[in-house]
């Protein structure tokens, strides 16, 4: 029986389990969204292509499955690129259709065409351009295997409109054919987490530093295992909230510029850091050559490239963390560090993460404080980027992996809205809130109409401060209070463009109306933007300076 | 420190692209670059020379690793290996130098493959000192044009496995 590329695609779908796929339709697309029309796969439409790709990005970090989403050519297309690097940046898997113009039109200028194919190859894992519609079905098995084994990251497919009708004979299951890359022989790999268990066992002082790669190979559990059994402190960056629970009396919370005092202290004085899943980001790091100076470090990381990418290690094994670390903690002989968990307790006590409660105006770090309390620690968090995802980051404590959901590496704002839609379709009976800023919120405003016609009912906290707080604390500290185009003047009424929409808004302007705004938005069983008026002067501490030492730390008195 | 890399890739549309800008993206530079088929067709030899101090070289080789086409990455300055260039040259040729730059280019072994009454063109092979030494030696004669192939090289004895 003969087949349209664009129904051997929608098969192809169907048979890695996509159930979900996120997208905006186009001329070059007509095909397969003719196919969709009666598929049985649940098409999102959401109102910008960046939208659709974010939210394949929250559902893909949510659920472990891979995100996919639908663009048309050209402007379709290009609209994904920040997209792409968000989820390259943070591995995830994702695959991303393009519409092209027809093979025969390619290079021509043709309307809408623009070569996504080279705009994507340095933000792609792995990126296609399908000449020949028999060649699809083997393209699109390839690609779903390469977005979720090994690094994860998203791989895009550019499909020109005549592959997607051309009518081919029913392409066979592909056997997949690709390249092996050489394996570190096991009996290296065992002698390297001896020497590794080895180091543990010398240490007096040993940290974890856990990263995204913990969440990613579902390594929490044996993480947690290992810790409790060489009684090691355990600090989670950004991208690793969720892979050691954040309530153990082991964490040390978050690491880095806006880390805890007593996470950034363990490591400044630590005698053997293990990092596992992580890539000594310089958000993390500060200034390289005073971070762990006094340890040995040790590395575990899937990707070789990461090893000695930007600090020298001791010790290193590749592999998947979830698998190196049972190794390891077999390896290993339980210890106490007595004297050093005593360090780390008066660090704990002396310097607690704290902000400053105003009776009459609503600090933004209480909001987060409440949904944790709200919420019992349980909802998914996303974020948007800049202070709300800091104090997100600080304030809810994490415990579960895949619960925290944030733009790490890029750094994207607009991406925790989409990217809560995203999470709320993969996981509809958990409550999720984006912790929003009123800049970040605006850059994807319009996904309001994707949720409230989907019922997606994602809740949107939003840390309403009238400026871009994050550059504006910057200039506040290190450019003379210069506030050069921090404040949003002109921002909408978000309660009447909530209600405008078809969604709930919620003004709180008060901070003792907080808990119960937030207790009504969980029970409104649509979505609800809470537009909380919080105080315009609040700032993220502590922090480090730019290029300083972690354990250099500002905080709000000395600022 | 100047390195030169041998690598194995799929002989695949978009792979010269993936290599340069991998290259372009985290500001590496690529000296000179040459690529072509193996013994088997599917696969292409490139012979990449960058410079950069030990911590730069060993991320390019490992983010060429990385690369879904490439099959294998040697640092050949790692070991003993061999490297030769081929250069033509053109040289201005009036009565006057003619018999030099004969006397020139049998000392190099080059080949003259083309004259006519203005300029000689000649074909030399050879290591990069050797190339260098040749051009210096025409530039007081006056260079016309200079096109250069880039490296290429192997190790010096067994043969490379290409997997």
């Amino acid at each position: 029986m003969k087949k349209t590329g664009a129904k051997i695609f929608v098969e192809t779908l169907r048979e890695h389990k996509i159930g979900t796929v996120f997208g905006y339709p186009g001329g070059v697309l007509l095909p397969i969204y003719d196919e969709l029309y009666h598929a049985d796969i649940r098409h999102i439409l959401t109102r910008h292509e960046q939208g659709a790709i974010h939210a394949a990005d929250g559902y893909a970090r949510a659920t472990g499955k891979t995100g996919v989403c639908i663009a048309t050519s050209g402007p379709g297309a290009c609209n994904l690129v920040t997209g792409l690097a968000t989820a390259f940046m943070d591995s995830v898997p994702l695959v991303a259709f393009t519409g092209q113009v027809p093979t025969t039109m390619l290079g021509n200028d043709s309307f809408q065409e623009a070569d996504i194919y080279g705009i994507s190859i340095p933000i792609t894992k792995y990126n296609y351009l399908v000449k020949e519609t028999s060649h699809l079905k083997e393209i699109m098995y390839e690609a779903f295997h390469l977005a979720n084994s090994g690094r994860p990251g998203p791989v895009l497919i550019d499909l020109p409109k005549d592959v997607q009708a051309i009518e081919i004979n029913n392409p066979p299951i592909p056997k997949l054919t690709l390249p092996q890359k050489p394996k570190c022989p096991v009996e290296e790999r065992n002698k390297r987490i001896e020497e590794i268990a080895a180091l543990i066992q010398d240490s007096k002082c040993p940290v974890i530093y856990a990263g995204g790669g913990i969440i990613i190979s579902g390594a929490n559990e044996i993480l947690q295992k290992l810790a409790e059994k060489i009684s090691a402190p355990g600090t989670t960056i950004l991208m690793g909230k969720g892979g050691f629970p954040e309530d153990h009396e082991l964490s040390l919370g978050m690491l880095g510029m806006h880390g805890t005092r007593y996470a950034n202290y363990a490591v400044s004085e630590c005698d053997l850091l293990l990092a596992v899943g992580a890539r000594f980001d310089d958000r993390v790091t500060g200034k390289v050559s005073t971070f762990a100076a006094k340890a040995k470090i040790i590395h575990l990381d899937i990707d070789p490239a990461e090893v000695g990418k930007i600090i020298q290690t001791d010790a290193f094994v590749i592999g998947d963390a979830q698998e190196v670390l049972e190794l390891l903690c077999k390896k290993v002989k339980k210890k106490t560090n007595k004297e050093w968990l005593k360090q780390i307790h008066a660090w704990k006590k002396e310097y607690p993460l704290s902000y400053e409660k105003k009776s009459n105006v609503i600090s933004p770090q209480y909001v987060v404080e409440q949904i944790y309390e709200q919420t019992a620690g349980q909802a998914i968090i996303t974020t948007e980027v800049g202070q709300n995802q800091m104090w997100a980051a600080q304030y809810f404590k994490t415990s579960k992996p895949r619960t925290f959901i944030t733009s790490g590496g890029l750094g994207t704002m607009g991406y925790g809205f989409p990217a809560a839609i995203g999470a709320k379709t993969g996981c509809p009976e958990r409550i999720v809130f984006d912790v929003a800023g009123d800049g970040s919120f605006q850059m994807n405003i319009q996904e309001l109409a994707t949720a409230v016609y989907n019922k997606i009912n994602v809740k949107i906290a939003l840390l309403n401060n009238g400026c871009l707080g994050m550059v504006r604390q910057w200039q506040e500290i290190f450019y003379g209070r210069r506030y050069s185009q921090t404040t949003l003047q002109g921002n909408p009424d978000f309660v009447k463009v909530a209600e405008g929409y078809g969604a709930v808004g919620i003004r709180v302007e008060k901070p003792n109306e907080v808990p119960s705004a937030i207790q009504k938005a969980i029970e409104i069983d649509r979505p609800v933007v809470i537009d909380f008026h919080v105080d315009p002067e609040a700032n993220v501490f502590p922090m480090v300076p730019p290029g300083g030492a972690i354990n250099q730390m500002l905080d709000r008195e000395q600022k | 420190m100047r390195h030169t890399i041998s690598v194995f890739v799929e002989n695949k549309f978009g792979v010269l692209a993936r290599i340069a800008s991998l290259f372009s993206a985290r500001g590496y530079n690529i000296d000179s670059l040459s690529v072509g088929e193996t013994t088997d067709p599917t696969i292409s030899r490139m012979t990449i020379v960058t410079q950069g101090d030990d911590q730069i070289i060993e991320q390019v080789i490992k983010q060429l690793r990385r690369l879904m086409e490439v099959i294998k990455v040697i640092d050949l300055t790692q070991s003993d290996f061999i490297a030769r260039e081929m250069v033509l040259i053109k040289v201005e040729a009036n009565q006057d130098h003619r018999a030099e730059i004969l006397r020139i280019a049998d000392i190099f072994r080059g080949k003259i493959i083309d004259v006519n009454p203005k300029t000689m063109t000649m074909e030399v092979t050879g290591d990069e000192g050797k190339i260098k030494a040749l051009i210096d030696l025409f530039k007081p004669i006056g260079i016309k044009e200079i096109a250069r192939t880039g490296k290429v090289s192997m190790a010096r004895g067994k043969q490379e496995k290409q997997q």
